[in-house]
């Protein structure tokens, strides 16, 4: 077993993403969507030591060694597509997304069900966002001068993006749907804010704890 | 077919006039282009344009309000005309610019003119900071449900993910991507899919004022980064929910012609959620584009909404 890192530059437009090799291995990779804020992490997490395959990491725009945009512009879409780049490179992939990168493991595997190979939506920052409908209106007036990573923009913008129940639903049922497996989703986290409350009970949609989601998407 | 540099010269339209000013705001990070037309010293007014547009658009429209003696003020949105191609593009990134144009003109109350995706940002900036509106008027900015087919969930899903995996291929091939180049005549006539109503002439026109001119050809200057359309968690009923309580007079003025473009709201659409003593306008043999097909009548209302530059 390595954990050589290495790691792949991805370029999503105009970002430069850093795509993080964990541990080399043969068979289906397992790939890592840090949370809010956070970025991937430095050696293969003892949680995911049970993943057979070789295991990468992605830092999403604004995060980690991914490239700074400039005055901000983020929404979970374009970190779908963050991941979608990646995807190009690593072919049919599981997914284990902590928060904010549950959600977007979530979207992923609506978009893409025939690249994503199960994804596991586990706990982690920014898993709620801005909750199910708009909030009053709130503007920033001031440039958020602070420098990152990660990227004080994705901050302010990830922690209030609106995620309607109805609209994750319609992702889970594309993954159910169109990837051909039995369970497509694989619902780890304790914390349930509606979207993932709305998801949990979808058909296609398993309730499971992290190594028995991970067995179920290895052996598939 | 190319255009000799004279001839691209000599493309004009009838009543259009070039911005009086333009100069730089940057808005966190990103160059805006802004053009005013009118006295610097007069009373200032915003306009924001529509998606896909970009502010000299307003260059027959604009004149007629600063003839009337105000000074008016329109940007580029970000990736937009003359401002700059940004990483990333966002409902709330155009809404802290537009605070930034804003903000570099006046402190002060003033009338906040929206067209389109311009009247959905200029809506939600009223709401945000009503404080800094005095006016707002919205032409064919008030989406509605009746452009969006009643289909069953299970195509409605359907076309989500054909969507989906669209626009993500999109997003694969956007690296290095350029706009095509073509003749004065070309990019007219491809903008023309989008605007059928418009006159080619004034298309011509716009070519010469949205686009530069390459060795190989004219371009659009808009970020071939960008793409029409979009999805995400957005509810035409969040939109109409902002309008009840808006607090500053509001004048809506409809395209009641359907195009593309356009989102065919109609006036009972929107009626039941106007606040009190909002006036609303509907222009019967009129498309999306009111401010450039009925330039005149457009400014006679919203110069008489308006009253008295103050």
């Amino acid at each position: 077993m390595t954990r050589v890192p290495v790691t792949v530059t991805v370029r999503h437009s105009r970002i430069e993403l850093a795509l993080h090799r964990l541990r080399d291995g043969d068979g289906a990779s397992l790939l890592h969507l840090h949370g809010l804020g956070e970025r991937s992490p430095d050696a293969l997490p003892d949680h995911l030591v049970g993943w057979p395959g070789p295991v990468w990491a992605l830092d999403f725009t604004g995060h980690g060694a991914s490239s700074m945009p400039v005055g901000g512009g983020y929404f979970c879409e374009l970190l779908m597509a963050d991941v979608d780049a990646a995807l190009a490179q690593l072919g049919p992939t599981t997914l284990y997304g902590r928060g904010l990168g549950a959600y977007v493991a979530l979207l992923v595997a609506g978009a893409r069900p025939e690249l994503v190979r199960g994804a596991i939506l586990d706990d982690g920052p920014g898993l709620r966002g801005g909750g199910p409908e708009p909030t009053t209106p709130y503007v920033l007036t001031e440039s958020l001068a602070t420098p990152g990573p990660p990227d004080p923009y994705a901050l302010f913008e990830l922690s209030h993006d609106v995620r309607p129940a109805d609209y994750a639903t319609t992702y889970a049922r594309l993954a159910a749907t169109a990837s051909g497996l039995d369970v497509a989703l694989a619902v780890c986290a304790q914390v349930r804010p509606p979207w993932l409350a709305a998801v949990a009970a979808e058909p296609g949609v398993r309730e499971i704890d992290r190594v028995g989601a991970m067995a179920l998407f290895a052996a598939t | 077919m190319t255009d000799a540099p004279e001839a691209a010269e000599a493309v004009g339209f009838p009543g259009a006039r070039a911005p009086d000013r333009t100069q730089a705001v940057v808005s966190h990070g990103i160059r805006l282009a802004v053009h005013e037309w009118g006295q610097h010293g007069a009373p200032p007014l915003v306009l924001a344009h529509g998606g896909f547009d970009f502010a000299r658009t307003f260059d027959v429209f604009a004149p007629m309000l600063a003839q009337a003696g105000w000074r008016v003020v329109a940007w580029d949105q970000r990736g937009h005309g003359g401002s700059q191609h940004a990483a990333l593009y966002s409902w709330e990134a155009d809404l802290r610019d537009a605070v930034a144009v804003v903000d570099s003109v006046s402190r002060d109350p003033l009338p906040v003119v929206g067209h389109s995706k311009g009247g959905g940002i200029t809506v939600q900036f009223a709401s945000a900071l009503p404080h800094r509106v005095s006016h707002l008027v919205n032409l064919d900015g008030l989406p509605s449900r009746r452009n969006m087919p009643d289909i069953p969930d299970h195509e409605r899903t359907k076309l989500l993910a054909d969507e989906l995996a669209t626009w993500l291929d999109f997003r694969r091939s956007v690296v290095g991507r350029s706009r095509r180049p073509g003749t004065i005549d070309e990019l007219a006539e491809r903008r023309g899919r989008m605007n059928p109503r418009l006159s080619r002439e004034w298309l011509r026109y716009l070519v010469t004022v949205g686009g530069r001119r390459d060795a190989d050809g004219w371009r659009w200057k808009i970020d071939p980064a960008l793409r029409m359309g979009g999805f995400g968690p957005w509810r035409v009923q969040w939109a109409m929910a902002r309008l009840p309580g808006l607090s500053m007079p509001l004048l809506a003025v409809l395209g009641l012609q359907p195009e593309t473009m356009g989102s065919g709201t109609q006036p009972a659409d929107i009626e039941p959620h106007l606040p009190r003593g909002a006036r609303i306008v509907g222009l019967e043999d009129t498309g999306h584009f009111v401010h450039i097909e009925q330039p005149g009548r457009v400014a006679d209302l919203v110069l008489d909404f308006l009253g008295t530059p103050a």
